[in-house]
């Protein structure tokens, strides 16, 4: 909303106060200030001149020469805009003025001819194109005949005012009036409030005589007001209302339509003007629309209509879409001389269907979205009908024609004082309270503490006691409010068990190198079903889609981290950063419903993706690209850290190398898996190659033991030996080492392989893997005996079992 | 003998002297001391002494001997000292080469700042509590006092999965499921931190999935005035102890009274400046009383219980506090970007 001060004015006193000042007291009650914007940078000496004559300039076809009386002197200027002419009262920049945009007005000399000053545009007084009358767009403003020779422009044309931009919440449709924005400004300066007259003079004859209402929706329009204004005469409206809607960001178009424009800024409240006629008929039916019925709008768009939309008809055929806009064929129009004037209420939701469907939003549609005040709606159709008597000439019939049956009863809510306090925090008084509601103008009674409020009507907001809480708090300043902290018991805070692992589980991959992402959670039709791990393959999910997407990028909701994950290696490696390695814990969304119902299971994972040189220390021969044993390691460290029994299994998973995949495995149930990314996949994203992980933490959380119980630092010492197999290339190494942990428990507390060769000395199908194993008894120190038995009885048994012999 | 043993003496000191190795060293311990040793010969022939002759000679031999060792003892040190000086500089390195480095990642900047958030207000006694993306119709609206065709649903635009199914528009569901869980009878202290979703095209300052932390305390007899003092505490814990903070009414359907909350500018300290488009106040977060609707349809009498309840989104703190940009940074995950803020 545009709110001209000059405008402002009218209706309430604002004192001395800047536009800054009142910009910052409304802010700062409750409606945001956007702007101050002045129309016009102050332009000094340019004044209302005469046009005495205007002949052509004798040296240029399209310039006039003109004698102007500017009321001291009579200046001779040059002029080529074409609708200069003699006589005209028009502003006249002289010598020495200063336009906006820092225009120095001088003396020149054009084509051989002096020129002393410039007849002005509206747009070279600085306003805005878009807002000048049509008739004065392509040249010079010519003034009405009822301005002073001499007179300062500046405020004739409002070139003087500032405008506040107030940018409203839902809630304050109230301020999409002038009234309204009155009734604040006046609440907040404690300034008494002046409102328009509706007084209106009207003939003998009687407008039932004219028009019919009829309405078939009365639960979608409970009040219809018909006015029949005669003797219409289309002209320019005046200037001063000109300059208002100006201000207001309106163009003026012609009388009978910047009043019904007017009005609705002043009362908020939205008027239709008809060309009575070109109505066909003598009565105004009101009703919801026939599916596929059309009507032709002021735009000249064919729109087609529905059950759902209200609308405006002759009898016959509409006229208008209830509340949005009015039909083509009865438009006021030059020739126009008898107006039919609506006023009426329009319940919201169906103009926002309307709105919705049609795509058509309009100042009016606005107003009837966000609740008129149904105390306007007869009063601003009086409003506008003085006015059509005051500038158009009108004869207003008498009866206006009504259907009515609105409910105008102004909501009751009890308020006690104490409560107030209570709720606030505060300590006022109910003189206090009761001085609050005074500056609003709410009716009240009061009865020592208690009040009861009568809830205006234009505050369609207020209803319940928490809105006039508001009320009272805004006003009474929410700066005073004291600051207190909440008196209730209170308990400790603390993360959930589940929350501080999270933390954990992050700070050990960051403390691993890794680095903390943040990918999109919705994802492409070509990455959905990518890398999904083999476990939420097998539950068969099938992909979640928005109904309306904004882009195909993210159409999906992701059933795997990675491809997004992947994305952003990509987008890294293009920008020459290489050494990525990123991880994200998040949520994947699964379901398994063909048709979503119901919300998808969310699962939270955590995911990594690694790609470059994960060890870079040239100069002392330090060197490692990132492969499946830097993940693993990664993982292993993980599940140690979180005292989880990991082991691996090979696996073959979709987009990943067949080769270099494993799946990872908890407590004998699969909850991830780790490897390359297939070459393929890695080609297609542009990536080099690259390594992930994807971990189920739902499983991790399920599986991880919060307190670990004590055990004993060993007293005694351990032993070690070491043992080295020649096998077949085939046999998974870590196979071996879980029948040598079987096969030495208890005594036998660590296994690590420590050495892996393939030669020819060994045979080109067979590798030799070196073992160490860490014996200990937590009750005495070992002997040679103890250790050498178990150790004889692993050489035999994995010999036996694999084919393995112990390398001399 | 006496002339003997003093020969004997002046020759092994003067090769001690002049000993270069410890090696050399450990000969002349043997040429004069060991068992073979020219001390130890000529002592052998003691015997042949006098008893009177036998206790000077004795005496002057230990002296030759004690002479010898200690002249060892110390010429060894020296060596020694010597040799591991040498050692010493054989072993120095080019201390100006690059080490070997140590490859630490990081937190996400969003993390750093919902934690820090967290912690915040887990000091003041609330918990964590956290819920699904995708939410229901139910929660999302309409149990927040946005019932269907609530012209304020525009407010946010929403990306449906289907006409019951969406994309949380604000972690606000997480309060609503919290409340309804506790049943009507217990007061709640949380925050609730996540992801949310708006149907934006993504630019600068619109992202279509960005975090929010909303927090909310219903209890009895929870006044307007403990909200403020609560956000008060917050931003100066979050930006510092001389921020101040400014209330302003605003609107959201699910508190009644609402409050816009705004900072005294750090660039300017108020004074108004291009950061805080001159007015001197920076907008931080939404806040207000909760709406009785809201408490009620959770299951709690508006009579009894009073709360509020406040949002705000890390976003855009991390873009005030660390002066970013451009919002799509948050997501494109740009190492350059993420490394800034690892232990900012």
């Amino acid at each position: 909303m545009l709110v001209s001060l000059n405008w402002l004015k009218n209706y309430v006193d604002i004192g001395k106060i800047s536009p800054e000042q009142l910009a910052e007291k409304v802010t700062k009650s409750g409606i945001e200030v956007e702007s101050v914007e002045y129309i016009a940078e102050k332009s000094e000496n340019v004044v209302v001149g005469y046009v005495q004559s205007c002949e052509q300039h004798p040296n240029a076809d399209k310039l006039n020469l003109c004698q102007v009386d500017t009321g001291e002197d009579t200046l001779q200027i040059i002029c080529g805009a074409p609708n200069i002419a003699q006589g005209q009262k028009v502003a006249v920049a002289k010598p020495g003025a200063v336009l906006p945009g820092n225009f120095k007005i001088k003396k020149v000399k054009l084509r051989g001819v002096e020129s002393n000053g410039m007849i002005c545009s509206l747009q070279e007084l600085g306003i805005e194109e878009k807002y000048v009358p049509k008739d004065a767009a392509d040249g010079i403003f010519v003034f009405p005949d009822d301005v002073t020779v001499g007179e300062s422009v500046e405020p004739l044309l409002n070139l003087n005012d500032a405008v506040l931009e107030f940018e409203l919440t839902p809630n304050r449709a109230d301020c999409l009036s002038m009234l309204g924005v009155s009734y604040e400004v006046a609440a907040l300066l404690d300034q008494p409030l002046q409102l328009p007259s509706e007084e209106v003079i009207s003939t003998e004859e009687s407008a039932e005589d004219y028009i019919n209402v009829e309405i078939e929706a009365k639960d979608l329009n409970p009040y219809y007001g018909a006015f029949v204004i005669k003797d219409i005469e289309i002209k320019d409206s005046p200037l001063w209302m000109k300059n208002h809607l100006i201000a207001a960001g309106i163009r003026p178009i012609n009388n009978v339509v910047d009043i019904t424009n007017f009005v609705m800024l002043e009362y908020g409240q939205p008027l239709h003007a008809f060309d009575y006629d070109q109505l066909e008929s003598d009565k105004i039916v009101v009703r919801r629309a026939a599916k596929g019925e059309t009507l032709v709008t002021l735009d000249e768009q064919e729109r087609t209509l529905s059950e759902d939309h209200l609308v405006i008809t002759n009898g016959k055929k509409p006229i208008a879409l209830a509340g949005v806009m009015g039909g083509v064929d009865t438009e006021v129009n030059e020739q126009t001389t008898t107006v039919l004037l609506e006023a009426a209420y329009f319940v919201s939701s169906t103009v926002r269907k309307a709105v919705k469907d049609t795509g058509l939003r309009s100042e009016s549609s606005t107003r009837f979205e966000k609740g008129i005040d149904p105390n306007r709606v007869r009063e601003a159709g009086l409003r506008a009908c003085q006015l059509l008597t005051q500038y158009a000439g009108g004869k207003v019939l008498s009866n206006v024609v009504e259907s009515d049956e609105l409910d105008r009863t102004e909501k009751e809510i009890k308020l006690v004082t104490q409560e107030v306090n209570k709720r606030l925090g505060t300590a006022v008084t109910a003189e206090d309270i009761a001085t609050i509601f005074r500056k609003l103008r709410f009716d009240y009674e009061q009865n020592q503490d208690e009040f009861t409020v009568y809830a205006p009507t234009r505050r369609g907001d207020i209803t319940i006691f928490e809105d006039l809480l508001e009320e009272i708090a805004r006003i009474y300043g929410y700066d005073n409010l004291p600051f207190t902290l909440p008196e209730g018991a209170s308990h400790a805070g603390a993360l959930t068990e589940t929350q501080q692992l999270k933390r954990d589980v992050k700070r050990y991959l960051q403390s691993a190198g890794l680095m903390e992402t943040i990918t999109y959670s919705l994802t492409s039709s070509s990455k959905i079903d990518q890398l999904i791990s083999p476990e939420i393959q097998a539950l068969d999910p099938k992909p979640v889609a928005l109904s309306m997407p904004m882009s195909e990028d993210h159409k999906y909701l992701r059933l795997s981290i990675l491809p997004e994950l992947l994305t952003t290696i990509s987008y890294n490696q293009a920008r020459n950063q290489t050494d990525l390695f990123y991880f994200e814990l998040g949520k994947i969304f699964v379901s398994k419903e063909e048709i979503v119902t119901s919300q998808p299971s969310e699962q939270l994972r955590v995911s990594g993706a690694l790609s470059g040189k994960w060890l870079d220390h040239p100069w002392q021969q330090e060197k490692k690209e990132v492969d499946f044993y830097v993940v693993k390691g990664i993982i292993e460290g993980l599940c140690d850290y979180l005292k989880l029994p990991v082991s691996f299994k090979k696996a073959s998973i979709p987009h990943t190398h067949p080769g270099r995949s494993a799946a990872i495995i908890i407590n004998g149930k699969e909850i991830g898996f780790l490897g390359q990314v297939h070459p393929a996949l890695q080609k297609q994203n542009g990536l080099k190659d690259t390594y992930v992980f994807d971990v189920n933490m739902e499983e991790v959380i399920a599986e991880h033991n919060a307190v670990p119980s004590y055990s004993q630092i060993p007293k005694y010492p351990s032993v070690t030996r070491d043992i080295a197999f020649i096998m077949d290339k085939q046999i998974p190494a870590g196979d071996v080492k879980q029948t040598i942990v079987d096969l030495g428990a208890p005594l036998v507390k660590q296994v690590d392989i420590f050495d892996v060769y393939q030669g020819e000395n060994i045979g080109g199908d067979k590798k030799s893997v070196a073992y160490s194993l860490v014996y200990q008894d937590p009750e005495k120190t070992l002997t040679d005996e103890e250790v050498e038995a178990s150790y004889t009885n692993i050489l035999n048994s994995v010999n036996e079992k694999y084919n393995a012999f112990v390398r001399s | 003998m006496k002339e003997q043993l003093e020969a004997i003496k002046q020759e092994a000191l003067g090769r001690i002297v002049s000993a270069e190795e410890l090696k050399e060293l450990q000969d002349i311990k043997v040429a004069y001391l060991g068992k073979k040793g020219s001390l130890t010969t000529v002592l052998r022939g003691m015997g042949k002494l006098s008893k009177e002759e036998r206790p000077v000679v004795g005496e002057l031999a230990n002296q030759v001997r004690e002479s010898i060792t200690s002249a060892l003892e110390e010429k060894g040190q020296k060596l020694e000292e010597l040799e591991l000086e040498k050692q010493l500089e054989e072993e120095a390195i080019d201390v100006t080469l690059p080490g070997r480095p140590v490859s630490v990642g990081g937190e996400h900047l969003l993390t750093k700042i919902v934690e820090e958030i967290e912690d915040l207000f887990i000091g003041m006694g609330y918990e964590v509590r956290e819920g699904p993306e995708v939410e229901t119709d139910y929660y999302n609206f309409e149990a927040l006092n946005l019932p269907k065709g609530h012209p304020a649903r525009d407010m946010q635009d929403t990306f449906y999965v289907t006409n019951e199914l969406l994309m949380r528009t604000h972690t606000s569901p997480v309060q609503a499921r919290t409340m309804k869980q506790f049943d009507g009878d217990q007061s709640v202290k949380m925050i609730c931190p996540g992801k949310v979703y708006r149907r934006d095209t993504d630019d600068a300052t619109h992202s279509h999935q960005f975090t929010q932390i909303e927090g909310l305390y219903v209890g009895k007899d929870v006044r307007m005035s403990d909200l403020k003092g609560t956000l008060d505490q917050f931003a100066k814990k979050m930006f510092g102890e001389d921020r101040e903070i400014r209330l302003r009414p605003s609107f959201f359907p699910f508190t009644e009274p609402s409050v816009e909350m705004d900072i005294s500018c750090k660039v300017c300290n108020g004074h108004g400046c291009s950061v805080c488009k001159g007015t001197g106040w920076i907008e931080i977060l939404g806040a207000g009383m909760v709406h009785p609707n809201v408490l009620e349809m959770a299951g709690y009498d508006p009579k009894v219980y009073t709360g509020f309840a406040f949002g705000m989104g890390p976003e855009r703190i991390a873009m005030l506090k660390y002066g970013v940009n451009d919002i799509r940074q948050f997501y494109t995950n740009d190492k350059r970007f993420l490394k800034q803020y690892h232990n900012a």
